[in-house]
């Protein structure tokens, strides 16, 4: 397998809080990766110097062989890269059809027209996507009156709609119900699969995680402890440890 | 200049931000724990001056009279602010934020009308404060012992404040307010009481603050909007909320503006430069300088984060056609029967409607509040005539390029505001405005300072009134049209994107800032396209066609309307004008009677006139279902 991301020697530090600390890794095509660790164990920080929101003091992140440190988030998206928010971010005064095609049109760069109407092109596309999530029934809808679960399936939508080559998602399923969460990220799997993206997403649901992840690292006070195949993260001790607590 | 020349403009700088900061840190008060931009501070504050001068006449100009007529003047001052605040501010903190905003604006109305009543428009000259009435000699130069008096008051009210915000109750409960009002509801304490004794307490700061300035400033009506404006910057550059910042930023540009006055003309490399013209600007050169460098202020901090989020505005439906073409045809068809004034007064309308519609596309759609709107219909109209008076254009060409020139300016403008965001940014926009008026108004070789730009007529094939009015509906109408059209556009959309998640725009590889920019600038020409069709048919321009009163007046219209919807604006702008001519012809006290109107239409229709009968007629067919 090729690797899609590759990170290396990543570090970041808040005043004198080192909160991420030489974390490496790589996610390779079509594969699903859970970045999993206490609160407060660096996830948040190290995936938003992967999505260029903030920048590492030390470090190399390379998708597909191209160094993307220091790039904005606006570029790190044109070379490939959808994302999902923890909190979910769409245009709640447009129509679900009409954040997907925002997505399409920007992809074509084709926003900056004055005088031509919004929604006539990528129509069929934005439609194709969102029979993708399940979404097709409500394209007519306004995102603002949508329910939650809903929302993070536009997300995903909008996130595919740049064919990218790596998925981020930060805590695709917080705030949804357990039966949603699973069906949502085996739709992602798939999807994933079927198309050769690779995945790398934060949860905290284990049930997730290990149902649904090809491999987990696991991440404490800003370090690597852990790596390798649900089975052996479950048989881990340090990952025990850190999740059940014990003697340091 | 020599040592004591500077001591004396340093003193005379203190003294001055004595004042300035008592008013702004009362501001700054009201708009922590309520998040409400009160434009009626600077009303406050005149009264304060009004009722210190009527009270030292009654109580006669002893030191007793002097001192308890400027105490009772601020509490005075408190109470009308308690009034505001009881009567209609808490009638509204569940409207959107800018429906706060226009109801500041008609108590702005109505208190300056109470004034012109009480006082009468006359300049009123108060004594000087007895004890305090001689100079004191300080290297040589002589100081007001007053002035003295004001730079030691200055730092004391900061102490009791400080004191008050943290050493009491009542402080402890407006500092974690300001921090997370939110937070503080949810621990059951009563907002209501809380609103009110922090709108008393920054009343009362802005009443002293006028009262104290009685001894060295005349009464006047003008004074709400100048204090203002002045009180904007000063929190803006201290910070949102920070007494401290307002204290350093208020000592800051009071300084810097009693340096430009000391300094005066100076000869530079033989380039001759006027300080003392820099005086009405310098404010809003260091407000656009800092807000730069240090987005928040200088002690200020990012704005909590609000858990409830704001109502998502709702998705906006295009005008059809048939209706737009029965609108014109109607607007047509009007002059042929109507009277020569009715077709002046729709001429005014359609100018002002397309300045709405600009407006709104600007604050509604792309979510940029701007307070200072009036400097591209203001500089769309000098530039008309200037191009035409100066350079000697014919009319027609003036007509076309002026847009062009308040595009130019808005390039500018809008460089810097787009790099702000909410509140920030919409003072931003009006310090831009303040410095296009004090350029436009001082600079008396050009732009005729004062008294404006005269004798620009349209061609002769424009003369008649009724052939001007169907220029000014083709130029607005195809105006209002092209901005409605770019707001279904991949632009538009791009634009009201950005405005529902700045996030999710950057994440899909939108340069939002850009996108933003290149709006302001639309909305620039276009407004300066209506000052230009405007300027024309009135013959004349003048610096108040840049004045924060044509930037709320603007505002007004908006809001009015309804910012939700396309059509709003231009409802709002037709019943202003209208209303505003009616009324002006049948009383003196014509802002009185608006600032009511504006004031029953707030307590009635929380979303505007239009969003408010949108309602009305949903509610009525669902009744019928």
């Amino acid at each position: 397998m090729t690797a899609v991301l590759q990170v290396e020697g990543l570090h970041k530090a808040f005043g004198g809080v080192q909160a991420v600390a030489d974390v490496s890794f790589t996610v390779s095509a079509g594969e699903m990766l859970a970045l999993i660790g206490p609160n407060g164990a660096g996830k948040s920080t190290c995936f938003n110097m992967l999505n260029g929101q903030l920048s590492p003091d030390l470090g190399i992140v390379r998708l597909e062989g191209r160094d993307i440190v220091g790039l904005r988030p606006r570029t790190i998206w044109r070379l490939g890269v959808g994302r999902t928010f923890q909190i979910t971010a769409t245009f709640a005064s447009l129509g679900v059809r009409e954040n997907v095609q925002m997505a399409l049109y920007s992809h074509a760069g084709r926003l900056r027209s004055m005088l031509q109407r919004f929604g006539a092109a990528f129509r069929t596309e934005a439609d194709a996507l969102l029979s993708q999530v399940g979404m097709l029934d409500q394209a007519e809808r306004t995102c603002g009156v949508l329910a939650y679960g809903d929302l993070k399936r536009v997300e995903l939508a909008m996130a595919l709609a740049n064919q990218p080559r790596l998925l981020l998602m930060d805590e695709p399923t917080a705030g949804m119900a357990p039966k949603e969460r699973v069906a949502l990220m085996e739709l992602t799997a798939g999807l994933a699969r079927a198309r050769g993206i690779a995945v790398l997403f934060t949860e905290h649901d284990m049930d997730v995680v290990f149902s649904q992840a090809d491999r987990i690292i696991v991440l404490d006070r800003g370090q690597l402890i852990a790596g390798g195949t649900p089975d052996e993260i479950r048989n881990n001790a340090a990952v025990r440890t850190v999740y059940l607590g014990g003697t340091h | 200049m020599t040592l004591s020349s500077i001591l004396i403009q340093l003193l005379n700088g203190l003294a001055s931000a004595s004042s300035l900061f008592l008013v702004s840190a009362g501001l700054s008060l009201i708009f922590g724990v309520t998040r409400i931009v009160n434009f009626a501070h600077g009303s406050l504050y005149m009264l304060g001056l009004y009722g210190a001068y009527t009270l030292i006449e009654v109580l006669g100009r002893t030191p007793l009279g002097f001192w308890s007529a400027v105490v009772l003047a601020a509490l005075a001052v408190g109470i009308a602010g308690v009034l505001i605040e009881v009567l209609v501010l808490r009638r509204v903190y569940r409207a959107p934020e800018l429906f706060q905003l226009l109801a500041t604006f008609a108590v702005v109305l109505v208190i300056k009308d109470i004034a012109l009543f009480a006082w009468g428009p006359e300049d009123l000259v108060g004594p000087r404060a007895p004890g305090f009435d001689t100079a004191v000699e300080i290297l040589g130069k002589r100081i007001p012992s007053y002035d003295l008096l004001l730079i030691a008051i200055g730092p004391v009210v900061l102490a009791v404040l400080w004191l008050l915000l943290t050493r009491t109750r009542w402080g402890a409960l407006v500092r974690a307010a300001t921090q997370d009002r939110e937070m503080v509801g949810a621990l059951g304490v009563d907002q209501a009481k809380l609103f009110t004794s922090v709108f008393f307490a920054g009343a009362v700061l802005a009443g002293l603050g006028g009262a104290l300035q009685i001894p060295r400033e005349p009464a006047n009506l003008d004074l709400d909007l100048a204090i203002i404006a002045d009180a904007f910057v000063i929190t803006v550059v201290g910070g949102l909320g920070s007494i401290g910042g307002a204290f350093l930023a208020a000592i800051l540009i009071g300084v810097a503006k009693a340096f430009c006055i000391g300094i005066g003309t100076v000869d530079w490399f033989g380039l001759e430069i006027s300080f003392s013209k820099l005086t009405l600007v310098v404010e809003f050169l260091i407000m656009a300088l800092v807000l730069v460098v240090r987005p928040y202020g200088l002690l200020g901090k990012p704005q909590a984060v609000q858990r409830i989020a704001a109502e998502p505005s709702p998705p906006l439906t295009a005008p059809t056609w048939k209706m737009a073409l029965v609108w014109m045809a109607v607007l047509v068809a009007v002059p042929l029967v109507a009277d020569r004034y009715v077709t002046i007064l729709l001429t005014d309308i359609v100018c002002f409607a397309l300045f709405a519609v600009s407006l709104h596309f600007i604050m509604g759609p792309a979510g940029m509040v701007s307070f200072g709107h009036a400097a591209y219909f203001g500089l769309g109209a000098y530039a008309a005539g200037l191009l035409f008076k100066q350079a000697g254009l014919p009319m027609e060409a003036a007509l076309l390029l002026a847009p062009l020139c308040a595009g130019a300016f808005a390039i500018v403008y809008g460089w810097f505001c787009v790099r702000l965001s909410g509140v920030y940014l919409a003072m931003l926009t009006l310090a831009f405005a303040q410095i296009s008026w004090s350029i436009v108004f001082q600079w008396d070789s050009f732009t005729g300072g004062s008294n404006g730009v005269l004798g620009i007529w349209p061609s002769a094939w424009l003369a008649d009134k009724t052939t001007y009015y169907y220029l000014a509906l083709a130029c607005c109408g195809l105006g209002i049209a092209f901005l409605w059209r770019v707001l279904f556009s991949p632009f538009g959309f791009t634009l009201r994107a950005g405005r529902d998640s700045p996030l999710r725009a950057e994440a899909i590889g939108i340069d939002l800032r850009g996108v933003q920019w290149a709006a302001f600038v639309l909305v620039g020409a276009l407004a300066g396209l209506a000052g230009a069709v405007y300027a024309f048919s009135k013959g004349s321009i003048s610096p108040s066609a840049i004045s924060i009163a044509q930037s709320t007046d603007g505002l007004i219209m908006v809001l009015l309307g309804g910012v939700e919807t396309l059509t709003g604006p231009i409802v709002g702008a037709a019943i202003f004008t209208w209303l505003r001519d009616e009324v002006a012809r049948r009383t003196e006290f014509w802002r009185a009677v608006m600032g009511g109107v504006i004031l029953v239409i707030v307590l009635l229709f929380p979303q505007g006139l239009v969003g408010g009968l949108k309602a009305l007629a949903l509610r009525w067919q669902e009744q019928r279902a």
